[in-house]
């Protein structure tokens, strides 16, 4: 099992309401010098066998037909690799 | 004979039955589809519905742009047949890239519900020859992800072939950009937009106007014209 991750993000030219939500709360909080948020999002997809070439190009075709809308999303594919003696 | 007009019931659609009910009130006959059926019934023209289909998890449209029916009704729509889109059906358009650009949440971040003037813009398409270019309407509008938006080039594009078919009169309610409530593909025969035409068809609800009427009359006009 390995685990592989795509993130997705709004295009920089496309206005994102909720990053600029987030964003104007932080001088309330007391988080100052903070002059821009985006909100993306992240699939983490728990994958069977070996993440080798060819699952990863059907994964980088996943994330292009369905997860992203490449119309108004960036997105990037990478593989989680678990930390050097990381617990649990 | 009468024209049989396909409506798609996704899981999540909320508009279905207001839909089919304009057809039947405009004198055509709705024909119930079911979203996993690859079979579209014959029918003459399709409109896919409002709602939250698939709860708009992912995007709003995308997850509902792979199911079955819309395999038939991709093919169909390229080679001719009459869609419309509205509201969440809209949305499924654009992720099927039948229609150009995205849906993206409503630039105020709310939900919002308004009864909304909009301008006719192309009086040309399959489902909007029985208005008039230029003439204002007034249609209920109700979403959460309304807000039109496309590359500075395509919306270019759109303006240069007279495809914007319906624009935002007055007030913006969403933060599409060009103020634009509904577009047309190159042929005409797919039109999507935000508001909601099924929901005035009738003087007793509504706007308590039946401006969105024609909609469903263009297209009854067209298809016994073809026939």
């Amino acid at each position: 099992m390995a685990r592989v991750v795509v993130d997705v993000m709004l295009k920089p030219e496309i206005l994102d309401p909720q990053g600029q939500a987030v964003q104007r709360a932080l001088p309330r909080l007391g988080f100052d010098g903070i002059s821009d948020v985006r909100q993306g999002k992240r699939f983490e997809l728990e994958v069977d066998g070996p993440v080798d070439d060819a699952a990863l190009a059907r994964i980088h075709e996943l994330a292009e037909s369905f997860l992203a809308n490449t119309v108004i999303e960036n997105f990037t594919v990478k593989i989680e690799e678990p930390a050097v003696g990381a617990e649990k | 004979m009468t024209a049989r007009i396909g409506v798609v019931t996704f899981p999540g659609s909320l508009d279905d039955r207001d839909t089919q009910r304009a057809i039947r009130l405009a004198g055509a006959e709705p024909v119930a589809l079911w979203h996993k059926d690859k079979d579209l019934k014959q029918v003459d023209a399709v409109v896919l519905p409002g709602g939250f289909s698939y709860g708009d998890y992912l995007r709003a449209g995308a997850i509902s742009r792979f199911s079955p029916v819309m395999e038939t009704l991709i093919d169909q729509a390229k080679a001719g047949l009459p869609v419309l889109g509205i509201c969440n059906g809209f949305q499924v358009l654009t992720e099927a890239h039948l229609l150009p650009g995205a849906m993206l949440g409503n630039d105020h971040r709310h939900f919002i519900c308004r009864d909304q003037k909009l301008r006719v813009e192309n009086a040309t398409t399959a489902w909007s020859s029985e208005y008039e270019a230029g003439q204002e309407i007034h249609i209920p509008l109700k979403n959460m992800d309304g807000r039109y938006v496309a590359d500075e080039r395509t919306l270019d594009e759109l303006e240069a072939e007279g495809r914007v078919v319906f624009r935002y009169l007055d007030f913006n309610p969403n933060g599409s950009l060009r103020d634009i409530a509904g577009i047309t593909n190159a042929a005409g025969n797919v039109v999507g937009l935000m508001p909601h035409p099924e929901h005035a068809v009738e003087p007793l609800v509504g706007t308590g106007r039946t401006d969105g009427l024609p909609f469903f009359t263009s297209i009854l006009k067209k298809l016994v014209a073809a026939s």
